[in-house]
């Protein structure tokens, strides 16, 4: 579904990606692990096409989409909750989700999908007038994950969703996240630092060091690597 | 208290336009933050537009009506291009640079149009006719304010009114705030941000070519040079209002035209363009996030 070959990225001189292949398939959670700075954010900001790659190429169902523009790219069904959730501040949490929906014009639909999201998270239909900004952390990943979703993504891309909350949300805002790829048939590319939560929700993963993919194996072999138990699960 | 109420009318007659002007400003700054210098030149060109338009229309001897309509509506659209362009020329290609540089850019772009306009037209202030006729229904308060400051006040309530509607309803208003609070979030729901920028530009620039039209039509004469001076002022508006905020960018302004108009008509009429200088001060040391903005949004 996803394909990438040799990417390399850059912020002006420093190189973040230094050539990577990643592979996704329809269905699957895929999960990509790495330690602060290894380039897990800039692997979806590639991808999306806020930071374009120099080199190297990312396809799409077989279309190449490094060269196409961000809002292309949503339009495909590839849509980003990024890291720190980047909820819109002083929007309500109803015209948050209205953003999500912004380049789909099957309203009926949308209004479907609303309500589906507010069934997720209920607690969202009870703010639904209040700024996005005065929600609570765990709130705010909800309205996040959410938003994506109302652009009825084929790829939905996580970064880092369980940052900063307490144990309790994370466990529940992942087992969502695995309710939406089982109910909707949604493939979810999941980058966390929380190894651990990572490797026990997702098919396969992906272990990157430095701008580089250091190992790719099933969730199940990770988990039972020695290198990955001792660099990230602290066993 | 006639005195007073004049002042008033006359206060009020100041604000609007530095309203029309500041709501350009306060617009371009919420969504790049950048201080969009060469933003009173926009208005200035509405004003000569419409000047070259009535020329020639009146030369063929249409209506009086029909002239200042036509002309107001021409005036709008090519000041309308000439932002859209400006962005385009003289601020896109900076969208990533620091954002001095834009800003030296916003005051070459300014200087530019300036001599532009004074290469073209000439230095010396020209005539601009009264095809307004007075409103009958107005005479019982004509000693008040007359029927240019009655258009002024009527037009600027209902172009604000238009943009509080757009803003906080439609599609396209929602994607602006969106972009203005979060550039990178607006694109990664799908929002093409650069085509939003440039609506944003090109609805500033026509607001401020309404200003530029009426305040031709009430003070009587133009030159290349009143856009200077209301531009200043008018950012000084947006500042004491919040920048970035649309209902204080018309609370700055009035304020503003009051403190104007009663300073010149109780104090001195000498030192009335020191009034909004020295209200910039003021405010910056005391509220630098103005009246109705918000202080820095804290990211996490």
């Amino acid at each position: 579904m996803l394909k990438l070959a040799g990417v390399k990225t850059y912020y002006g001189n420093i190189q973040a990606l230094k050539g990577i292949d990643i592979e996704i398939s329809q269905g699957e959670i895929i999960t990509l692990i790495g330690a602060n700075g290894a380039g897990k954010s800039t692997t979806l900001m590639s991808i999306c096409g806020i930071v374009p790659p120099r080199s190297g190429s990312i396809t799409f169902e077989g279309r190449p989409i490094h060269d196409m523009k961000p809002n292309d790219i949503v339009r495909l069904g590839i849509c980003q909750v990024p890291e720190g959730r980047r909820i819109f501040p002083f929007l309500t949490v109803i015209e948050n989700l209205d953003m999500g929906s912004f380049l789909r014009n099957d309203k009926a639909d949308v209004k479907r999908d609303l309500d589906y999201v507010l069934t997720l998270f209920p607690i969202l239909a009870e703010r639904r007038n209040q700024a996005g900004g005065t929600l609570s952390g765990g709130e705010q990943q909800m309205l996040a994950i959410s938003r994506a979703l109302m652009a009825r993504p084929r790829l939905l891309l996580l970064d880092e969703p369980s940052l900063g909350l307490a144990p309790l949300v994370v466990r529940q805002i992942f087992a969502i996240i695995r309710k939406i790829n089982q109910e909707q048939k949604t493939t979810i590319f999941l980058v966390e630092q929380n190894a651990n939560l990572a490797l026990k929700a997702a098919h396969r993963g992906y272990v990157m060091e430095n701008g580089r993919i250091t190992l790719a194996d099933l969730t199940v072999n990770l988990l039972a690597n020695e290198a990955v138990r001792k660099a990230y699960l602290g066993i | 208290m006639e005195y007073f109420i004049e002042l008033f009318f006359s206060g009020l007659t100041r604000g609007s336009i530095y309203a029309l002007i500041a709501l350009g400003y306060t617009m371009v700054y919420g969504i790049i933050q950048l201080i969009n210098f060469a933003h009173g030149e926009i208005y200035m060109i509405g004003a000569f537009t419409a000047l070259i338009v009535t020329g020639v229309l009146t030369y063929y001897g249409w209506p009086h009506l029909a002239i200042i309509l036509i002309a107001a509506v021409l005036a709008i659209f090519y000041s309308a291009a000439y932002g859209w362009t400006m962005e385009r020329i003289a601020y896109k290609p900076l969208r990533d640079a620091p954002r001095l540089s834009a800003l030296i850019s916003a005051i070459g772009a300014s200087l530019f149009l300036q001599n532009y306009v004074l290469l073209a037209q000439t230095s010396d202030f020209l005539p601009f006719p009264s095809l307004i006729s007075d409103f009958a229904f107005l005479d019982p308060v004509s000693n008040l304010f007359g029927t240019t400051d009655f258009l002024i006040y009527t037009t600027t309530g209902v172009v604000m009114a238009l943009l509080t509607f757009l803003i906080k309803f439609t599609r396209v208003g929602k994607a602006m705030r969106a972009t203005a609070q979060d550039r990178h979030m607006a694109m990664l729901v799908g929002i093409d941000v650069n085509r939003i920028i440039s609506i944003t530009f090109i609805i500033g620039s026509a607001t401020a070519a309404i200003g530029g039209v009426l305040i031709a039509s009430h003070v009587g004469q133009i030159n290349f040079f009143i856009g200077f001076i209301a531009g200043i002022k008018a950012f000084v508006a947006a500042v004491l209002g919040g920048i970035g905020s649309l209902p204080g960018a018309v609370l700055g302004s009035l304020v503003l035209g009051w403190t104007e108009a009663f300073f010149t008509g109780y104090v001195s009429s000498d030192y009335e363009d020191v009034c909004a200088f020295v209200i910039l001060v003021i405010i910056l040391i005391f509220r630098p996030s103005g009246l109705l903005g918000r202080s820095g949004v804290q990211k996490v």
